[in-house]
């Protein structure tokens, strides 16, 4: 019998694309058995994109590991909201020791679990921006070099949200934030370098690397899902919009996160063994104006006057990103297959029975 | 088994014969001998462990802490500057209530850098949480590891082994040291008290506010408290297991009846054990106190050596860090001890204690210097505060230098020149 070939294309939310799936390949979200790692009840903000990301991360390495994980926490907005005394919204095995430490508590995790004969058992970290790429480093290279079997998730919105939105290592280019103000001839922060955490991973040649956005569920759920295929060090970057510090719309936090790809400033890609071996095309290419006009962050490139130049610098940025991952691919920008499906895996989570 | 053994080969075999499952190390002198040679016992399979050779001593303690949490017994090693770098994670043990230990390898803090063994590195930690121990000899080192691991997971508390940089560590001397067998029987097999489990899953490392950040605390110190008793239990059954003495809370010497106390902890016990035994001869009343357990502060045992019914009339506090400002942490808890116990007066209502700074960045500690010394307290020639074996000349030249121009320049390297010019040194 001829058949129709869907295509799963969505400006919106993602959620209806289940209904139309056959249930094996359902997202895991979807799955009313899904393990609610991160549960209700937790005291992030309205529209919190870390809170989507780590739960969406979270569920997907649980049943990735038939719910035989650790979670390694940093310290952070993601560890205060979850677990302020006496209550926690974890419901996973969960470890908080310090800030800049996550990697290597993790390390040690999994060398106890080596020791005891349980690498059955897996074990993820977790932190933000400023727990990876700046004060976690250290540990992270080290965590890395070791080739360690730690699946270590970044959840980057781009500043110390928790302190109250200071610069970090991953603020990007004329963002402002309590310690880059919009004041003076240079408004915002500074055009530096950037520190490309993920390239970074990928020159220590671990076995996996990944971006991915809280945009994409399927795309994120497949790549924790794909990292769980690899032992050793893995590393995630996942972009998770944070509108109290971006000055953003709860309601606008997955329209921004996937902006930032349609944009070309967040490619989404892949890489094994530091070699990239996939980048989801764009599909509509839009211009950086759109995604930072969402943005109060940004206002002081539109108001009063637009500062054309600094815009144009974003713009390139975005642009150097679409020529380096051929983002723009062969221009199929309606394809499908991009948007991984994972078949699920069965299992019992623990308290599933 | 008696050897002959190098005091950090002594201490790794010790350290093995506890089976930790989980080593991490980062490098440091004078801790690396130790290390280096649980690195071995792992690589040639007679250890069975993991052996972490991480990026830094930050790292070391965090992954002992990720180690420790999932349910394995965990060690590592460090000194000075590694202490002080690890030492967010240090106290993070400790809160998280984790059954680590560690061995200091005790060396001076910088600048200016020194390589040479004082208690600056161990002395600042003090108040981490952490059951701090400190070895007088190699036998005794070993041997307060063993009793270490039964401490920690007794309590669920990490317990520091403090021993001398070189003095101990690079040491050889005749050391006892137990089989597997007999360690066995005396250290059962790691039993957390709370562990990352997937099938009964916790959270550790939550939260606390100010509704019962305190209770926590109030905890910490309760442990504390329970180390008072346990440690002298644990000192007692190992005598009785392994046919010596060896750890408790404090080792009076020739207490007795003696009217001039020395207090000093780790491996300048032996001399100044010497230099009392000299000064009896010159019929001075002189006794020692070695303070094995330093934290938690063992005041009740200071308070009945040092009140033993006779008359003291001089204590003489052996300090081998400095507190610039305040003078001797160990003579603080000392006057703490004696001072007023449970609202009494003091007692003895007129001792007088002097603080000796001593041994600075391995300067030699010698029988000869703290004969001299002691023989100035006994006489009450004593300050109460002074530096042994201070170069005074050395110290008068920079300070001179100081006085007579603003950019007198960094004054290690003025007094270093100095040493250079007058060929002294």
């Amino acid at each position: 019998m001829p058949f129709e070939r869907i295509k799963f294309y969505q400006t919106g939310s993602f959620a209806a694309g289940n209904r139309l799936l056959p249930e094996d390949l359902r997202s895991v979200q979807s799955s009313p058995a899904r393990s609610n790692t991160l549960t209700c009840g937790h005291r992030a903000c309205q529209g919190c994109g870390e809170a989507l990301g780590a739960r969406y991360a979270l569920d997907a390495a649980m049943r990735a590991t038939k719910g035989k994980l650790i979670a390694v926490n940093a310290t952070g907005c993601l560890e205060v909201f979850s677990t302020p005394f006496p209550e926690t919204s974890w419901q996973i095995a969960w470890l908080h020791s310090l800030f800049g430490n996550a990697p290597a508590v993790a390390s040690g995790v999994g060398a106890a679990l080596k020791a005891m004969g349980r690498t059955d058992i897996r074990v993820v970290a977790q932190g933000g921006d400023g727990g990876t790429v700046d004060i976690g480093m250290a540990c992270l290279s080290g965590m890395f070099e070791r080739n360690d079997d730690v699946l270590y998730i970044c959840y980057d919105n781009q500043a110390y949200m928790n302190t109250g939105v200071q610069r970090s290592g991953a603020t990007p280019s004329a963002a402002r934030t309590a310690t880059t103000p919009a004041v003076g001839p240079e408004p915002g922060n500074t055009f530096g370098q950037g520190k490309n955490v993920p390239f970074i991973a990928m020159a220590h040649e671990i076995p996996y690397v990944a971006t991915a956005t809280v945009a994409d569920l399927r795309d994120l759920e497949y790549k924790v899902t794909r990292a769980m295929d690899f032992h050793g060090a893995r590393y995630l970057h996942i972009l998770v919009p944070c509108p109290l510090g971006w000055g953003s719309s709860p309601a606008d936090t997955i329209k921004v996160a996937r902006l930032a790809t349609e944009s070309g400033l967040f490619p989404v890609f892949e890489a094994e063994g530091g070699e990239v071996v996939a980048a989801s095309p764009i599909r509509h290419r839009v211009p950086v104006t759109d995604y930072l006009r969402l943005q109060t962050r940004y206002a002081h490139l539109f108001r009063p006057e637009e500062r054309t130049e600094v815009i144009a610098r974003i713009q390139a940025s975005a642009d150097r990103n679409i020529a380096r991952f051929g983002l723009l691919g062969n221009q199929e920008t309606d394809h499908p297959e991009r948007i991984r499906l994972t078949p699920a895996l069965q299992y019992d989570s623990p308290g599933e029975g | 088994m008696l050897k002959q053994i190098e005091g950090s080969r002594a201490v790794a075999e010790a350290v093995a014969t506890c089976r930790p499952q989980v080593i991490c190390a980062y490098p440091i002198t004078p801790q690396t001998h130790i290390v280096e040679a649980l690195g071995a016992l792992v690589k040639k399979e007679e250890l069975n462990a993991v052996f972490m050779n991480v990026e830094s001593e930050f790292a070391a303690m965090s992954a002992v802490i990720g180690a420790s949490a999932a349910g394995a017994r965990a060690y590592t090693a460090t000194a000075s500057q590694g202490l002080l770098y690890m030492s967010e994670a240090v106290y993070n043990a400790a809160g998280l209530g984790l059954p680590v230990v560690m061995t200091v390898a005790n060396r001076a803090i910088g600048a200016p850098i020194n390589i040479w063994n004082d208690h600056s590195d161990a002395m600042s930690q003090r108040d981490a949480g952490w059951i701090q121990l400190y070895a007088e000899t190699n036998q005794e080192a070993a041997d307060l590891h063993i009793q270490a691991f039964r401490i920690a997971e007794e309590l669920s508390n990490p317990v520091m082994v403090c021993m001398d940089g070189f003095l101990l560590t690079h040491a050889s001397e005749r050391v006892d040291l137990p089989g597997q067998e007999q360690v066995d029987g005396f250290l059962p097999p790691y039993e957390p008290r709370q562990v990352l489990d997937p099938q009964d899953p916790v959270s550790i490392g939550a939260m606390v506010g100010p509704e019962a950040f305190t209770e926590v605390r109030f905890l910490a110190a309760e442990r504390m408290r329970q180390a008072l008793e346990l440690i002298p239990a644990v000192a007692a059954d190992f005598a009785g297991q392994f046919g010596r003495p060896g750890g408790g809370l404090v080792r009076p010497y020739r207490t007795e009846d003696a009217e001039l106390i020395v207090v000093a902890l780790g491996s300048v016990l032996g001399t100044i054990q010497d230099a009392v035994d000299e000064l009896r001869d010159d019929g001075i009343r002189a006794g020692a106190l070695g303070i094995t357990t330093f934290r938690p502060f063992p005041a009740q045992a200071v308070r009945e050596t040092l009140d033993g019914g006779h008359r003291l009339r001089r204590l003489v506090v052996i300090e081998r860090a400095l507190a610039p400002g305040s003078g001797g942490i160990v003579t603080a808890d000392v006057r703490g001890a004696i001072s007023a116990p449970d609202g009494r007066p003091p007692h003895p209502a007129d001792t007088i204690i002097s603080t000796v700074v001593a041994g600075l960045g391995g300067r030699a500690v010698t029988r000869k210097s703290l004969r001299a010394m002691l023989t100035s307290a006994a006489r009450g020639d004593l300050p109460p505060f002074s530096f042994l074996d201070l170069r005074q000349d050395l110290v008068e030249s920079e300070l001179a230098r100081i006085r007579a121009a603003r950019r007198s320049g960094p004054s290690a390297e003025n007094i270093l020149r100095h040493l250079s010019v007058t060929g002294i040194g």
